[in-house]
């Protein structure tokens, strides 16, 4: 077995681990953080198939924002965990049922003669002059110019649409004025009284 | 030397994995969109085990989008679970049947 395939199988056992996690733990944090060590897994595999961008991309966006994201939101929720968990046993069956069904359709596709390395032969790997990130900006930058415009305005609508919908205007809410407390005179808040004594009755 | 059909099988693990844990976690929306991010890193892996394979990039252009994509899928999906929790205290997916008619 040489080192590649070492690799290759403790990074998809890694993977294939941590998914099992995500779906299996009682606690939203755990599934969050298991998510983290399957996207580190495969961002190392990525790696192997020498898409160096994707693979540092993936650790970025997904690991620096969008898990923060959902740890944030996660802990953010007070969840019951015991209300939300009922079901796991009984769905568990049909659960497993579908998941061996469907890997089995899959396995007859993908594990026959036809992905194997006599028909799709490995290619060369490039030298190290090759840069990744400059052959995908290349052809991104000229070919999928429309659709990377079109991904950066799905970027802002999500934005908008992500503050317009948790933005929360309570109009009950009493503020601190800083203006007119600095502008507050003496004498608009005490007011003397000249009066003359009375007598007590 | 690893050949397309392992990185196909890690992919299609993953993906029944992530599956089956739609089926299993059916109360937790939470989990329901973790589960939607393996699908789709399920998919990416199969994206970019093809573009090595083949030698074309365009696959790895796609993955990209599908980054974008997912990326603006989650912030909206936790901005929704959000303003859930916040109106009806509760993310508990059966709850959630006020369009039932």
């Amino acid at each position: 077995m040489s080192l590649e395939q070492i690799i290759f199988y403790v990074f998809a056992a890694i993977l294939v681990f941590s998914a099992s996690m995500v779906i299996t733990v009682r606690n939203p944090v755990h599934a969050a953080l298991n998510l983290v060590l399957a996207f580190f897994a495969s961002a190392a595999l990525w790696l192997m198939l020498e898409a160096e961008f994707l693979a540092i991309t993936l650790v970025l966006v997904y690991v620096g924002a969008v898990m923060v994201l959902f740890l944030f939101v996660v802990m953010m929720l007070d969840v019951n965990i015991a209300a939300i968990r009922e079901g796991f046993i009984r769905y568990l069956p049909i659960g497993i049922v579908t998941a061996l069904l469907i890997i089995a359709v899959m396995a007859m596709v993908v594990g026959g003669d036809y992905f194997q390395l006599d028909q799709m032969p490995a290619p060369t790997p490039h030298g190290a002059d090759y840069s990744n990130t400059k052959e995908l900006g290349m052809l991104l930058y000229t070919v999928y110019v429309y659709p990377f415009e079109i991904a950066s305005v799905v970027l802002v609508v999500a934005i908008i649409a992500a503050i317009a919908l948790t933005l929360r205007r309570r109009p009950g809410t009493k503020y601190q004025n800083i203006d007119a407390q600095v502008a507050a005179r003496s004498v608009d808040r005490v007011r003397v009284v000249k009066m003359k004594s009375e007598e007590r009755k | 030397m690893i050949a397309l059909a392992d990185y196909l099988t890690v992919g299609a693990i993953l993906f029944c994995l992530s599956m089956a844990g739609v089926f299993i976690n059916r109360k937790n929306v939470i989990i329901l969109l973790m589960c939607v991010e393996l699908m789709l890193l399920a998919v990416n892996m199969n994206f970019i085990a093809f573009s090595h394979f083949l030698g074309d990039i365009s696959g790895q252009v796609f993955v990209f989008f599908i980054l974008t994509v997912a990326a603006a899928e989650a912030a909206i999906g936790l901005a929704i679970l959000v303003v859930l929790f916040r109106n009806k205290r509760t993310i508990n997916v059966d709850d959630l049947d006020t369009l039932k008619g």
